[in-house]
């Protein structure tokens, strides 16, 4: 019979067409030298903020107003701000809030976009009242819808947590809707729907694999952005309450005394760039080894 | 016999390292004299594009041939440098591509297009002069209205005036060699059969050479003076197209021709008739747009009141060009789509206007293979979790869903270990047999097949088709058997819809509609279909 002679003729393993396993999208990236560097720096900054009590901190909000805005010396290695206090224990500490703050922000919008983009995308007749929603919450600044969350209810990491994220969520939503509605015409999603497989599973197993990718990336961004805008709302006065050290908080206390003490600004300065430069690296070599175009090569379309 | 326009001396172009084979070309000579039509026929892979690339000089940089000469009018091509080769290009060679959608800019107007090909070569015309020679030419590839339709942007034209604008392009400079690789195969078959005429009449009336590279035998039979074969890479056969196509010598050949569909019905098939359908239609209507909250525009009529009526173990076919509505109809009848009236019974329940949510039951009882067997298996499940999922849907243990899909991968010809595989470590053919292994194991009535080999290589083709033949036979199935190919669906069907404009134009038994085609359309689509004209080839065992 010789309808059933062409028999299963795997390609050679070294086909470029072969995609790799999800398990082994990531040495190549690891790869990149850049990737590797902002790997290392995030890997410090969390270490930092983990052990911070034995990294030879003090007290970071400890007052010595004998010891005020020296500069640094072996006593006090990053010098002190103008309360006496030491600011390397404040930037230690202060990374804690950044961290927190950056990966709580894009895990909320990460999740609330998520959820909206899957609805919007597949449920037709909400997809043009969402999106709209959507593009009303877009245009809100981000910085102002702070101040104005944090007027009402008062200073905290939960309050500036969920103004920084309400205008990412938009973003989130719209990307996964894109991804949504180009994946739901696939032919092999039409299969599974053909083939009985309800709405749930059908998100899960067939379509949401597909928005990891994109989510992953636009995660790391989210967060990158969250830790600026952190410090740019505690250096306002319009986030983290004062009394807690956040790098935005070191930052604008040390702004009336930074011609004479300079010190207190650079550093958590130079910590806000290199953590938010680390991670925007981590994003990019990501993108570049999930996308198909960049990673697969030829062959899988 | 004069100077050849084209002569390709031992060409080899090396594949990257980690490829599946060596080289992409290797040791390919050919010649093309003119006013002649070389065509170069091969399957994917058989390297016939990468010659185009190479005579141009567009390959990719990875590409690069390593030995042998390209000779255009006795120059090398591959010692000219890129300023000599922008010169040629489009000077004294061009080319016509596939797909005339992406080949022109779609943000200039079609006659500055033109114009610009003149202006690159011909130097400075003057504007009354350059108006005149770009409606000449379009009027040459017999354009109606060249002076309006020169102010036209890509988008208002349809698939075969692009086409026709690409070749007016490729004309401007009047080249010695224009190469056309696959120029018709995007094309509905009537647009395909215009176009070939025109090229034939153009080329007849220049003295330019034409390198034609198509994988279908019907096209060079229309229109080749010799035919070059190619297959992975190599030249398998060349030779005048009159001998090529009826005494082929290599075996290779051989199996190629005699795979091509011929559009001769085989004799009607015995079946028990008058029951009770499994699958029917009645006044089956869908419209698209003009409807939704920012919605708008005109509601176009996709389907027009559309009835068929599918008998147990019969196949069905359902034959037009783009646009006709013959996939709205299958994607309506599977409820990918809600149809906006009508009746569609399974059985003898009516689920054309179910909802989704009621639609379940019924889910198992249609199962569609589609066209593109690249994308309708998920890249991220194996072949045994894609066939596997519909049966548990219902209800089915793993355990015997697992063995249903180890009987139904040994049923159409693959091993058992392809279960454990990813979809990418199979072929195109591979995958459309998992494809219909999928189907089959959800046990379902009818089968619906949206133009499922139409992607395929002929030789791979004609081996699917005999699978679905082999396997109808075995299960009784009823197909409905979508495609625009008049010879294949001519090889599978009983009988036959031909379609045009979302309404059934006629209908019949497939050989009676074959010997006596009634409606204009119909016979329009017949006499456009590229045909063998050469005798039938046994092939080699």
């Amino acid at each position: 019979m010789s309808a059933l002679d062409e028999t299963a003729r795997p390609l050679p393993a070294n086909d470029p067409g072969v995609p790799r396993k999800r398990g082994r999208a990531l040495p190549p990236m690891l790869r990149h030298p850049a990737v590797l560097a902002g790997l290392a720096v995030l890997l410090l900054v969390g270490l930092a903020a983990l052990a911070a009590p034995w990294l030879w901190t003090g007290d970071p909000i400890l007052l010595r107003p004998r010891l005020r805005l020296r500069p640094p010396s072996e006593a006090a290695w990053l010098g002190t701000d103008a309360f006496g206090r030491d600011v390397w224990s404040r930037v230690v500490y202060g990374a804690r809030v950044s961290l927190a703050i950056g990966f709580a922000v894009s895990a909320v919008s990460v999740l609330v976009g998520l959820t909206i983009g899957l609805v919007a995308g597949y449920v037709r007749w909400l997809d043009a009242v969402v999106m709209r929603i959507m593009d009303g919450v877009m245009a809100i600044p981000s910085i102002l819808l702070a101040i104005a969350m944090v007027t009402l209810s008062g200073a905290g990491i939960g309050t500036v947590i969920v103004a920084i994220a309400i205008p990412e969520v938009p973003r989130v939503a719209r990307l996964v809707r894109g991804v949504v509605l180009s994946v739901r015409t696939e032919p092999y999603v039409e299969a599974a729907i053909g083939a009985g497989t309800r709405l749930p599973k059908l998100l899960v197993r067939h379509v949401l694999p597909n928005t990891i990718a994109p989510l992953i990336v636009q995660g790391t961004y989210v967060a990158a952005s969250a830790i600026l805008t952190e410090a740019i709302l505690s250096f306002l006065g319009a986030g983290i309450p004062t009394e807690v050290p956040s790098w935005g908080n070191i930052m604008a206390e040390g702004r009336q005394a930074f011609q004479i003490a300079p010190w207190v600004i650079l550093f958590p300065g130079l910590c806000v760039a290199a953590t938010v430069l680390a991670v925007n690296v981590i994003g990019d070599g990501l993108r570049d080894a999930l996308d198909p175009r960049t990673a697969r090569g030829v062959g899988v379309r | 016999m004069s100077r050849p326009v084209l002569e390709i001396r031992n060409l080899s172009v090396p594949l990257p390292r980690g490829a599946d084979r060596g080289y992409a070309i290797e040791d390919l000579s050919l010649t093309v004299a003119p006013g002649e039509i070389v065509c170069v026929v091969g399957e994917s892979g058989s390297g016939k594009s990468v010659t185009a690339g190479a005579v141009m000089g567009l390959l990719p940089p990875v590409l690069k041939p390593s030995a042998g000469q390209i000779l255009l009018e006795g120059e090398d091509l591959l010692k000219a440098g890129p300023a000599r080769m922008r010169r040629l290009r489009g000077g004294r060679m061009a080319m016509v591509f596939q797909e005339p959608m992406t080949a022109l800019n779609p943000a200039l107007r079609v006659g500055d297009q033109v114009a610009e090909m003149l202006e690159a070569h011909a130097g400075r015309l003057g504007r009354g002069a350059r108006r005149d020679k770009v409606r000449q030419l379009l009027a040459d590839v017999h354009l109606p209205n060249p002076e309006s339709l020169a102010r036209a942007y890509p988008h208002q034209l349809s698939g075969g005036q692009r086409q026709r604008v690409m070749i007016a392009m490729a004309l401007a400079n009047d080249p010695a060699l224009i190469i056309a690789d696959e120029p018709t195969t995007a094309l509905d078959v009537t647009t395909q059969a215009q176009i070939l005429k025109l090229m034939r009449e153009l080329q007849a009336r220049r003295e330019a050479g034409i390198l034609f590279i198509t994988h279908d035998f019907g096209v060079v039979s229309e229109i080749a003076d010799r035919v070059v074969v190619m297959r992975t890479g190599r030249l398998v056969e060349e030779g005048p197209a009159e001998s090529v196509l009826c005494r082929p010598q290599d075996p290779y050949t051989r199996m190629l021709i005699a795979a091509v569909p011929r559009a001769e019905p085989p004799p009607p098939r015995a079946r028990p008739s008058l029951v009770s359908p499994v699958l029917a239609t009645r006044d089956l209507t869908k419209n698209y747009g003009g409807r939704g909250l920012f919605g708008g525009g005109r509601p176009v009529q996709a389907l027009d009141g559309i009835s068929i009526a599918l008998q147990p173990g019969e196949t069905l076919g359902i034959v037009g060009e783009s646009g006709s509505g013959k996939s709205t109809l299958a994607r309506c009848i599977a409820r990918f789509v809600d149809p906006t009236a009508g009746h569609v019974r399974i059985g003898g329940d009516d689920i054309a206007l179910l909802p989704a949510r009621a639609l379940h039951p019924y889910r198992r009882r249609i199962q569609v293979i589609f066209q593109d067997p690249y994308r309708s298996l998920n890249p991220r499940r194996t072949v045994g979790q894609s066939i596997v999922e519909g049966p548990m849907n219902y209800g089915l243990s793993r355990e015997a869903a697992t063995a249903r899909a180890k009987n139904l991968i040994a049923l159409v010809g693959l091993d058992a270990g392809a279960l454990a595989r990813y979809p990418h470590a199979f072929s195109g053919g591979q995958r459309q047999r998992i494809a219909i292994a999928r189907a089959l194991a959800m046990e379902p009535d009818v089968l619906i097949a949206d133009e499922a080999v139409s992607a395929l290589d002929v030789s791979v083709q004609r081996q699917v088709l005999e699978l679905l033949e082999a396997i109808r036979e075995r299960l009784n199935l009823a197909i409905l058997f979508i495609t625009h190919d008049l010879r294949v669906a001519a090889r599978l069907c009983d009988r036959l819809i031909v379609m045009l404009d979302g309404r059934i134009v006629e209908e019949g038994a497939t050989a009676a509609l074959f010997a006596d085609p009634k409606h204009a359309y119909t016979r329009a689509l017949f006499a456009a279909a590229p045909v063998m004209k050469a005798p039938p080839v046994e092939a080699v065992p």
